[in-house]
């Protein structure tokens, strides 16, 4: 039974990995840049949360403000910050991305204050079956994630902006022979990585009820590590990156002889996939264009 | 009035001078080929037009709009495309998907499919591989394929960078057949060429790109009896 626990309690850690990674690997494989400050954006969707608790006392609304400020937030960063930097060398865009890092974490700070804040979430019973005992709070993350992936797969095969995006991925300038705007492109790209993140926001929120500006910065190194072992730049990537470190993390913490050393076990992981296939388990290696 | 008219155009790479003042327009219905050795700036003219290489002076006019120095995206909007050198086909997407976003920016859902029916009765070999990945085609099959994608969306001028390049002699006939066909259905051509025999048979007019400026310009018929093509690019 204790299997079945752990099992679950993987994939929902690793759903909230994927959605973290997702946002990493889209803006990556479409606007050629790595977000630093993308963990930043979960933080900014937790205090939204926190604040939107204390007053409305509804999850559902919180989370729904949450998701469109980040979205907001996420947007005018790429505008403010990132877009004036394309065509820049990509080591200008890492550091302004870390500069925006340290901004939101430091805005927060001066908002929230340094000590952390708990949000305080409904209390439900764990389900019970048998000797299996789920909390709810899991299984919501679980189904979400798994919705979440299914949409966005479906989303980026079959409408045109998601072959739109695809597109501007592979080659930015035939994109815009065919009339697309890759600017609008990659606008979109940040609002549905923001959104993504707000999510994860919520989520890791009912793991870890306390919110602090450091909130998303684990979070957002693991997603990443998530995207670059399942391949930086690709979609499905992310989501098999993402479950497979949750499953990894869930098993280790369950072991003791080896639950003190998760994290490293992780990033280990990360170093061995870096060595036998450095793009990644469904990482393309692409021929540089001259 | 001409449908593109290119006046006094400079194109730098930074310091480096790529085009040093052309001018040259095509008229709307005309075939009018570019040739050029490498290096000469034929390329960098098909990228300044359509937006992707904004030039230093100069202007662009197309269809009596200025469009120097508008983005790529809303010059396509305004009807013209281009088939760009290497062909540039979506690698990792599907033949349809490449074609659907070939006619991105149509709205009429029946125009589309209209027009994806008389692109693969045109080339059966892609409705064959409709479903396979772009990138497992050959080279032939991705120039048809990025010539299928530009019509998509209905040029009024379809630009063409070195289509027959890299191409079996039979194949390179087969383009400049097709080339020929999108012409008297109408769409105004302008055509990049190393192939300068083949393609001053087909063309109205030419020009000849030398280190950045126009050296030379005529009807096709005139440019393939003049000494100095005859003796730099068509092999005597």
């Amino acid at each position: 039974m204790e299997i079945i626990t752990t099992l679950i309690n993987g994939l929902s850690i690793g759903g909230i990995y994927a959605m973290i990674a997702l946002g990493y690997t889209m803006v990556y494989g479409i606007a050629k840049m790595l977000n630093f400050a993308h963990g930043d954006i979960i933080m900014v969707g937790g205090y939204t949360i926190y604040v939107f608790m204390n007053i409305t006392g509804h999850p559902l609304i919180a989370v729904a403000v949450a998701v469109v400020f980040c979205v907001l937030i996420g947007v005018t960063i790429e505008k403010v910050a990132y877009k004036p930097l394309r065509g820049a060398s990509p080591l200008a865009v890492l550091i302004t991305a870390i500069g925006v890092s340290y901004l939101l974490q430091s805005l927060a700070q001066i908002i929230f204050g340094s000590a952390p804040k708990m949000v305080q979430f409904p209390d439900i019973k764990p389900i019970q079956i048998g000797s299996l005992k789920i909390q709810v709070y899991t299984l919501i993350t679980l189904v979400a994630s798994i919705i979440v992936m299914v949409l966005l797969t479906l989303f980026v095969k079959y409408t045109n902006i998601g072959r739109a995006m695809l597109a501007t991925s592979e080659d930015r300038s035939a994109t815009e022979l065919m009339g697309i705007n890759v600017n609008s492109v990659i606008t979109i790209t940040f609002a549905i990585g923001s959104a993504l993140a707000a999510l994860a926001g919520l989520f890791y929120l009912l793991k870890a009820p306390n919110i602090s500006n450091t909130f998303g910065s684990m979070p957002g190194i693991k997603a990443f590590t998530a995207a670059v072992i399942g391949g930086i730049g690709s979609i499905p990537g992310a989501m098999l990156g993402g479950i497979l470190l949750g499953m990894v993390e869930a098993i280790s913490y369950n072991i003791p002889a080896i639950a003190p050393y998760t994290d490293a076990i992780e990033f280990l992981i990360l170093i061995v996939i870096l060595l036998v296939k450095p793009a990644g388990i469904l990482g393309k290696r692409r021929r540089e264009k001259v | 009035m001409a449908l593109l008219e290119i006046k006094d155009l400079e194109v730098y790479y930074g310091v480096i001078c790529a085009l040093k003042g052309i001018s040259f327009e095509v008229n709307e219905g005309e075939i009018v080929t570019l040739i050029g050795a490498n290096g000469a700036g034929k390329t960098t003219t098909m990228h300044s037009v359509v937006g992707l290489l904004p030039p230093k002076n100069g202007s662009v006019f197309f269809d009596g709009v200025d469009i120097t120095k508008q983005p790529c995206h809303k010059i396509v909007r305004m009807g013209m495309t281009q088939v760009p050198e290497g062909r540039h086909v979506f690698q990792e997407l599907t033949v349809y998907e490449n074609l659907i976003l070939g006619g991105y920016l149509v709205k009429d859902q029946k125009q589309i499919k209209d027009d994806l029916e008389k692109i693969y009765t045109r080339f059966p070999r892609l409705a064959e591989r409709k479903y396979q990945i772009a990138g497992t085609l050959s080279g032939g099959e991705q120039q048809m394929l990025a010539m299928g994608r530009a019509m998509m969306s209905r040029p009024k001028l379809l630009m063409l960078d070195e289509p027959s390049m890299g191409l079996s002699p039979l194949l390179v006939d087969e383009v400049f057949e097709i080339i020929k066909e999108f012409n008297n259905d109408g769409t105004t051509i302008l055509l990049v060429e190393q192939n300068a025999g083949k393609s001053l048979a087909i063309s109205d007019r030419a020009y000849v790109l030398e280190n950045g400026l126009i050296s030379l310009s005529g009807t096709g018929k005139e440019l393939m009896a003049s000494d100095e093509v005859k003796k730099a690019y068509l092999g005597g």
